[in-house]
């Protein structure tokens, strides 16, 4: 089990903790042990109720545990200040929080001038942020307000990266935002933490976030008891009891696409020509391939389809106009974002790109192979 | 013609713009000494919320007391005096802008206070950077309203001697002069709105963040 390896540490540990609020005759967390280690992204998911979020915030000392105790880097949360220890942990949560009257790069540098850094290099580790995160350079002068719900987000995770913490708290932080925008947090976040390696704790009560952005995940049940905890793959291959098989839910064939990526797959070329190429080997390709269009490339680069209807009496490919592909996906993403281009796609093909390169097709039929079975996806396909 | 003589104006024309300044000063003191002392009690009653009835207890009283009665009430112990009619004006503040500091910082929305502990401010720091600042709009609303009152109320300290356009108002009444109770009237209305708007501009510069957003 030990690693000496930095990223096999244990990074924030809890051991027997336990959390009862006030009057109330039920604990909200009940005696729970668990080990975050260095650099990994632990997601706490389960229903409301199941005191994911007091377990997170006792981890920053904004709920203090009833008994149990609580080590961060080594040592117990206890030893000193709430607020000193909270200036060395991210914090990130879903009403993101920004302050309204500051603007956002006074935002982003919120903590580093709490710890007294100089003017110079606040502004140099603001504009360094807001790179990182995608954010222009011109929006560090509005006030959020002016911002878009993804964009504060951004924002507020470039706040909690700000004075480069080693841990990073976040309570359900992109639950706010509609879903095309939270898959594209996500993806940002996880590319993010290729860079960072920081060691995360996520609260979600979406069972698939978890299953995208953990590397391990912790299924807790009301009252804080802690049901199953694994790799995500583990967790939907094996669920622990019924209240895991329930909670993963009917929806596991589709979860168990999120964990396998494009990659995996042996793309198909398809009926794709370089547009040097003559019209007549166009139709041919089209024709090998059974489609009634073709795509185009040049030097490589995808620039689109035609319908073959079109291709009758063109001289050259060159001076046809091709029509754009709605979506495109590449090799790092999951199936089951292949599965959604698949089904927005009019030709029932998901085009794989990188950087424009075109590297491929995927069809349902390889979908349902990589898993092993065909009933995965649409089974009359 | 009789009704109203403009002869009268421009021949007093300096001693109206002197009631007016007395007017105005009166009306500052009362109404920075009153948005100190109401600062105080809301920081304490936001702090501690079980002073919050008695602080708001006491203040309604004195907001309810009729300042005749009120003024009548001092002049044993303080006599015909500005200190006179500075207890009584700065007493009719003090409710309104409480009430609305207290209400302004518990309108701070939670999740920029979650997000203040979560970095790290100390409860102080909290309060003074983020909900004060925050509070703002809210606590202006009050001081505006709260210096409106004031400038109406300082008419009658006019009977304690103290000058203002009170003093046009009540000559004017003693010897039915029609002309002076209208300057002094007509007067204080203006300057009502005049300090409307000033501090109103006021609040706009102090809350950049609160102008709607050009797209």
């Amino acid at each position: 089990m030990e690693d000496s390896s930095p990223d096999g540490q244990s990074m924030i540990s809890l051991r027997e903790v336990s959390k009862t609020y006030g009057d109330s005759s039920s604990p909200a967390v009940a005696s729970l042990t668990l080990e975050v280690l260095r650099g990994e992204i632990v997601a706490l998911v389960g229903p409301s109720g199941c005191g994911k979020t007091t377990v997170l915030k006792m981890i920053n000392r904004l709920v203090e545990p009833t008994s149990g105790d609580i080590e961060v880097n080594g040592s117990s949360i206890r030893a000193g200040e709430p607020h000193l220890l909270r200036r060395e942990i991210g914090y990130v949560i879903q009403q993101v929080g920004l302050f309204p009257h500051w603007t956002v790069r006074r935002n982003i540098g919120t903590v580093p001038e709490l710890l007294g850094w100089p003017a110079e290099r606040i502004s140099e580790r603001t504009r360094e942020l807001a790179r990182l995160v995608g954010l222009e350079e011109s929006m560090l002068d509005r006030y959020p307000a002016a911002l878009s719900g993804g964009q504060q987000q951004r924002v507020g995770v470039a706040r909690a990266l700000a004075a480069d913490p080693p841990v990073l708290l976040m309570d359900e932080p992109f639950g706010a935002v509609d879903p095309i925008i939270r898959h594209r947090l996500q993806d940002e976040l996880l590319d993010l933490q290729k860079r960072l390696r920081k060691t995360i704790v996520f609260v979600t009560h979406d069972i698939e976030e978890a299953i995208r952005l953990g590397d391990r995940i912790v299924i807790l049940n009301v009252g804080g008891v802690l049901e199953q905890e694994g790799a995500p793959a583990e967790i939907l291959s094996r669920p622990a009891n019924r209240f895991v098989e329930d909670f993963i839910g009917s929806e596991r064939n589709l979860q168990r696409l999120a964990l396998r990526t494009v990659a995996e797959l042996r793309l198909k070329w398809g009926p794709v020509v370089e547009v040097s190429t003559t019209p007549r080997a166009a139709r041919q390709a089209a024709r090998r391939e059974g489609t009634d269009w073709v795509g185009l490339l040049s030097d490589g680069l995808l620039t689109g389809w035609i319908p073959v209807s079109e291709l009758g009496g063109a001289a050259s490919l060159l001076q046809m106009r091709p029509r754009p592909f709605g979506m495109t996906i590449g090799r790092s993403f999951s199936l089951r974002q292949a599965v959604d281009a698949l089904v927005a796609s009019r030709h029932e093909m998901a085009v794989v790109t990188e950087d424009g390169h075109y590297c491929g097709l995927v069809d349902f039929r390889m979908v349902s192979e990589a898993l092993g079975s065909g009933r995965a996806t649409e089974d009359g396909r | 013609m009789s009704f109203f003589n403009w002869e009268w104006v421009a021949r007093n024309w300096t001693t109206i713009l002197e009631r007016t300044w007395e007017h105005i000063f009166l009306t500052a003191v009362a109404v920075a000494v009153g948005t100190l002392i109401a600062m105080g009690l809301a920081v304490v009653a936001v702090r501690r919320r079980r002073w919050y009835g008695p602080i708001t207890s006491v203040t309604n009283i004195l907001y309810t007391i009729p300042s005749l009665a009120l003024f009548a009430f001092l002049v044993p112990f303080t006599g015909l005096s500005t200190l006179t009619s500075e207890i009584g004006l700065v007493g009719y503040t003090l409710l309104i802008i409480v009430r609305n500091t207290v209400a302004g910082v518990d309108g701070v929305s939670p999740g920029v206070r979650e997000a203040a502990d979560g970095m790290g401010f100390t409860p102080a720091r909290r309060f003074w950077k983020a909900e004060f600042p925050l509070a703002l709009p809210v606590i202006m609303a009050g001081i505006r309203i709260a210096a409106v009152t004031t400038v109406g109320l300082v008419t009658i300290t006019s009977i304690l001697g103290q000058g203002g356009l009170g003093y046009l108002i009540l000559a004017g009444m003693r010897s039915f002069f029609w002309t002076q109770i209208i300057i002094g009237t007509v007067g204080s209305v203006i300057l009502a709105v005049v300090i409307d708007v000033f501090l109103l501009r006021v609040e706009r510069l102090l809350t950049p963040w609160s102008r709607r957003v050009a797209r």
